[in-house]
């Protein structure tokens, strides 16, 4: 056994961090919309040669292995670094291109998505289709050459940024088995028809409502086979994991600010650290850390393996979503009154603990919920029968 | 033992409920979080007809000389609703101190006005030092003449932008604890040398900041013993704190109710989400926070209207109830999907003031201490 790090992926860790630094700076909150999307960012980024770093080089990606990704996600996860023009592209959108794309797609949108120079929203959800992805009710009837799409999605990250929706749209709508009509399709969002419609969260996302009204869009829109939606959704959503993993570095950050909180604020003339009570809480978000860490390393691991990790995965995701709330709520206790504000030159570290405590809702509702990881490490990780 | 309410408390509830269902829609909470003042005048006026701000206060003051198991009840309905504006400073932090410790001229001034609506009060306790307790006074008030001179800042004071008049704790004295040399004293809030600024909390509940800086006040304006009112300030407290414990446990009834509604009525896989055992678990460890701190929170409110020894009970109650809550909204948000995490949905309303009352009269690690304490360690 050995966990450490080769000597490359070291090396390749720092010059990340050397070049993240550069560009953010060490005091880089990474939380207004602008923090969480620059498309100038997105462009340095690919310049670096650092869009698509596990793609296949063939396809003009940088090889790298899982580990490497995983430093990769580690890093820009640490950073806090906008990923919003091109992480979609770049951890879904690409990868499924390549394995399924038609030659056309994929010299028209990889060397693009490459570049940062577009941006893909996700078109699953809509108000009936939350969680069960495969109610989706929008709509595509072919018309001579063309699609004609009807219907709408809802909680689209980006939409209003992107050029493209990555989306679900059903196809077969008298299909016996409801997911086995859905298609997956790639729409231009300056088609006629679309309408965006920015949504009011509680941290100031970027979220959108997507209308579609007889919107025609080519045949070659399809991606992969017609009707076989379903099974590219799925495996869709495993690219993302060893990516996802990273989100743990974003943790250890955030914690490592509540120490350094506890260690520098006086009160009742005693450090917070030397409390008792801080500390232990404290201890136990290291441990907590340290966990997480080590769930997202054994999936790189396993990954790099040729084993897919379906049980790993889910378990990383629950338990670093629940952990982001623990440590949210734990650094607004310590930091006392003063950590529930917002903003101004009492709040604490810009009031970055206070927006974390509401942006922690996000992840174990959104990318599959909680409930449904859950039930997928029962059934697809541990063989239990379906109730 | 008897556990029910009262009819007439029945009947309060029941009044309270329709009348805020009505007259503050979440439409107007959010509105009052963007506006400036944070309040309704006219809502304020109606309530004040409906003679709540004059509760508790006797008849004598223009009051209805209701218990303060009768204004619990009122302000539990008052969280369910979230209700804005400046009830809570006003009758509870505001008027106790001067019904506890007033003399006859400070009550016949101040608690008609309250009564009748036309005064709003605060008390300005915590400051930077971010301590609770009596350690954490600082601020200063000096002689000079027939009058006080008063230097500190204090923090999170509720509505001190709105208000006519600050209950201002200060320290005149140093004694040998902290308990000792501390007075109170009714501020003018016009008074030169105040500078208030209302704090971007989460809650968005306009809490300010207040500094003072050389501000003056008569004599007269004293609150109570000269040195020695800090037991005045713990005999609010103990009523605050239940008082927000009240707010906190209707606000994480509301929560409750929201989410059943909500899990039976949206539906995946062709069931409501409330068939799934998970939400069905979720929902059964809700209610039995909510339940549990329903009754914690009538034995603390008990036992302070009969004058009992409540210490005890009160941290209990504070320790439990800012748990229940955090834990009742974090699992609301959780059952309504996305859609929960949206301004427009109200439940985030709740998750956000689950948090800024959690620190509100101290936060659970203080409220184990006093535990702690009470049990002999
Ligand atoms: C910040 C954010 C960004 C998002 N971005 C995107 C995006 O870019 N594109 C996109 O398509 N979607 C996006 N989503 C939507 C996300 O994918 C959905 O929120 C998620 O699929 C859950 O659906 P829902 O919110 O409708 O909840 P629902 O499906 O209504 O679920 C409500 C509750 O019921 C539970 N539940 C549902 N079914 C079951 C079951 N069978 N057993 C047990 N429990 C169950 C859920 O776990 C949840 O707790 C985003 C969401 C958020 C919060
Ligand atoms: C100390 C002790 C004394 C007892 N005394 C008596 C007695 O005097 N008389 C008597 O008749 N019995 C007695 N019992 C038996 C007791 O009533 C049973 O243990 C109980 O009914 C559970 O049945 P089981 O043990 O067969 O577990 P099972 O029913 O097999 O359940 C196993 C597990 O599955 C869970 N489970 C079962 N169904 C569901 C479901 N639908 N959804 C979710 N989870 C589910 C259970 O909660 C449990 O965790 C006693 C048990 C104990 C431990």
């Amino acid at each position: 056994m050995d966990f450490g790090f080769t000597a490359e992926e070291q090396a390749f860790r720092e010059e990340l961090r050397e070049f993240l630094r550069q560009e953010l700076g060490p005091e880089h909150k990474g939380r207004t919309p602008h923090d969480l999307f620059s498309r100038e960012f997105s462009r340095k980024l690919a310049k670096k040669g650092w869009l698509g770093v596990g793609w296949p080089k063939e396809y003009g990606g940088g090889g790298r292995p899982y580990m490497e990704q995983l430093v990769y996600g580690e890093e820009m996860m640490r950073h806090r670094a906008p990923a919003g023009a091109h992480i979609l592209a770049q951890n879904m959108v690409g990868p499924t291109l390549i394995r399924i794309g038609s030659e056309e797609q994929k010299k028209e949108y990889l060397p693009k998505i490459l570049s940062g120079e577009i941006t893909f929203c996700l078109g699953y959800t809509e108000p009936n289709a939350g969680t069960d992805l495969a109610a989706c009710q929008t709509t595509a009837v072919l018309d001579g050459d063309e699609w004609v799409i009807n219907g709408s999605k809802i909680f689209t990250s980006f939409a209003g940024q992107a050029h493209y929706a990555w989306m679900t749209v059903r196809t077969d709508p008298n299909a016996p088995k409801r997911h086995r009509g859905l298609s997956m399709f790639i729409v231009d969002m300056k088609t006629p028809g679309i309408t965006v419609r920015e949504m009011d969260t509680m941290w100031d996302y970027l979220q959108y409502e997507v209308f579609f009204d007889d919107v025609r869009v080519p045949k070659t829109a399809v991606v992969g086979e017609l009707n076989k939606g379903w099974d590219y959704l799925t495996t869709a959503l495993d690219h993302e994991r060893v990516f996802m993993g990273g989100t743990v570095a974003q943790h250890q950050r955030f914690f490592e600010e509540v120490v350094e909180y506890a260690k520098k604020t006086e009160r009742n003339g005693k450090p917070l650290s030397k409390d008792p009570i801080i500390r232990q809480k404290l201890a136990q978000l290291a441990i907590d850390l340290e966990v997480g860490r080590l769930f997202a390393y054994r999936v790189a691991w396993l990954l790099s393996n040729g084993i897919v990790p379906f049980s790993e995965a889910s378990i990383t995701k629950t338990f670093t979503s629940e952990l982001e709330r623990r440590l949210a709520n734990t650094a607004v206790h310590i930091m006392g009154p003063c950590g529930t504000l917002l903003e101004g030159k009492r709040a604490p570290y810009d009031g970055y603990m206070a927006w974390e405590y509401k942006f922690s809702l996000m992840m174990a509702v959104g990318g599959g919920s909680n409930e449904i990881e859950r039930i997928i490490i029962a059934i697809a990780g541990l063989g239990l029968p379906r109730p | 033992m008897n556990l029910d309410l009262t009819e007439e408390q029945e009947m309060l509830r029941t009044s309270a409920r329709d009348f805020l269902s009505k007259e503050c829609p979440k439409t107007l909470v959010r509105e009052l979080e963007e506006d400036e003042k944070g309040y309704s005048p006219e809502l304020w006026r109606k309530m004040a007809e409906l003679g709540w701000m004059g509760l508790v206060l006797p008849e004598e003051y223009d009051g209805m000389g209701m218990g303060f198991m009768d204004l619990v009840i009122l302000l539990q309905e008052m969280g369910r609703n979230i209700l804005p504006g400046p009830f809570f400073c006003t009758v509870v932090t505001g008027s106790l101190p001067i019904l506890f410790a007033g003399t006859d001229e400070q009550k016949k001034e101040f608690l008609p006005k309250v009564a009748s609506g036309e005064l709003i009060l605060t008390l300005a306790l915590s400051e930077p030092n971010a301590l609770y307790g009596a350690v954490g006074v600082e601020t200063k008030a000096v002689a000079q003449g027939d009058s006080f001179v008063i230097n500190g800042t204090k923090l999170f004071v509720e509505n001190a932008h709105i208000a006519d008049c600050i209950i201002c704790v200060a320290r005149t004295k140093e004694g040998s604890s902290p308990e000792e040399g501390i007075t109170l004293f009714l501020v003018d809030a016009k008074s030169p040398g105040i500078k208030c600024e209302v704090m971007p909390t989460i809650g968005a509940d306009k809490l300010c900041e207040v500094v003072f800086e050389n501000v003056s006040v008569p004599q007269k304006n004293m609150l109570g013993e000269l040195h020695n009112s800090w037991p005045v300030i713990e005999k609010v407290l103990e009523h605050a704190t239940i008082a927000k414990c009240a707010e906190m446990v209707g606000g994480a009834e509301a929560s409750l109710d929201m989410t059943l509604s909500y899990v039976k009525e949206r539906e995946q896989y062709g069931k409501p989400i409330g068939s799934f055992q998970v939400i069905q678990h979720y929902c059964a460890n809700m209610w039995t926070k909510v339940d549990t701190s329903r009754s914690i929170l009538y034995l603390a409110a008990w036992k302070l209207a009969e004058g009992l020894p409540a210490t005890m009970d009160i941290a209990v109650a504070k320790g439990w109830i800012n748990d229940s809550y955090l834990f009742v909204t974090e699992r609301a948000v959780q059952c309504h999907g996305a859609i929960g995490t949206t301004r427009d949905h109200d439940i985030g309303l709740y998750y956000r003031r689950a948090k800024s009352t959690e620190v509100a009269f101290g936060n659970t690690d203080f409220q184990k201490e006093i535990v702690a304490q009470q049990i002999g360690l």
